[in-house]
């Protein structure tokens, strides 16, 4: 009974990251709420199973962990480098790249 | 036993879903970046560790638990990384956590009085120059009164401006 309890709890904040996801004025606002929503879809996972009686879930919410985890640090490195670690941390091509 | 272990689990759930709801909404209402992510820091640990700890209380010992156990504990240290993480990122591309200064509401409301006063003292000179007994004197008293009340009301508007250059 708690458990879907949980469930919609952690629905009703899913849509509340949502908002702040559509509206957040810069973009690590922006980023900050697709964390949290990848966090809420993680313990959805898990509370989902158990609810349906197959606990055998949680194992997607452990890669779901992994993934939200790297994805948020390479669009952090983005952000902050203007690449991923191809062409030495430059998103742009420049002249000299081009020449040389 | 049984009784107690699933009131356990239920409170621990109820506990997680209050955090997880409580965050959600600062998370909407807090008008800072990063006062935003103070909240988000709420859902991530209070959150996640209640509601794991409430499914381990109720799935017992197994190796489904020991899942769990995995998962929450990957959590409780990637999510506060993350979020440093973002904080650090928007820092240094120039995000201030600093709020500009405004107007304290106290000299706000003694500039209004003294505006205030200075109509209610005019108000009541040209009610005085009808008696001319008493004239000389309110006049002197008025003139004093209405010099002070200039020189607060430059001091407090020099400060209002002083706020708005800092704000700005």
């Amino acid at each position: 009974m708690m458990m879907v309890v949980a469930f919609a709890g952690c629905g009703v904040a899913l849509v509340l990251a949502l908002v702040r996801a559509a509206k957040g004025p810069t973009p690590f606002d922006r980023l900050l709420a697709v964390n949290a929503i990848g966090t809420l879809v993680i313990l959805g996972i898990a509370l989902h199973g158990f609810i349906m009686g197959r606990p055998e879930f949680v194992d997607i919410s452990i890669l779901y962990a992994v993934i939200n985890f790297i994805g948020t640090f390479a669009i952090l490195k983005l952000f902050s480098t203007g690449g991923l670690g191809d062409r030495g941390g430059k998103a742009r091509v420049t002249r000299e790249t081009d020449e040389g | 036993m049984e009784m107690l272990l699933s009131w356990l689990s239920g409170i621990s759930l109820l506990l997680g879903t209050a955090a997880l709801i409580v965050g959600a909404l600062g998370l909407v209402r807090l008008p800072n970046l990063f006062s935003r992510i103070h909240a988000v820091g709420m859902m991530d640990t209070a959150g996640v560790a209640f509601i794991t700890l409430g499914m381990l209380i109720h799935e017992g010992f197994s190796l489904i638990s020991v899942r769990l156990a995995v998962v929450g504990v990957f959590l409780f240290f990637t999510s506060p990384i993350a979020t440093h993480a973002v904080a650090q990122v928007a820092h240094r591309s120039g995000f201030s956590p600093v709020t500009p200064v405004k107007e304290p509401r106290r000299a706000q409301k003694a500039a209004k009085n003294a505006t205030a006063k200075k109509s209610a003292k005019k108000a009541a000179n040209k009610a005085a120059s009808g008696a001319p007994v008493e004239k000389a004197v309110t006049k002197k008293a008025v003139a004093k009164k209405a010099l002070t009340d200039t020189a607060a009301g430059k001091k407090t508007v020099g400060k209002k401006t002083a706020g708005k250059m800092r704000a700005t």
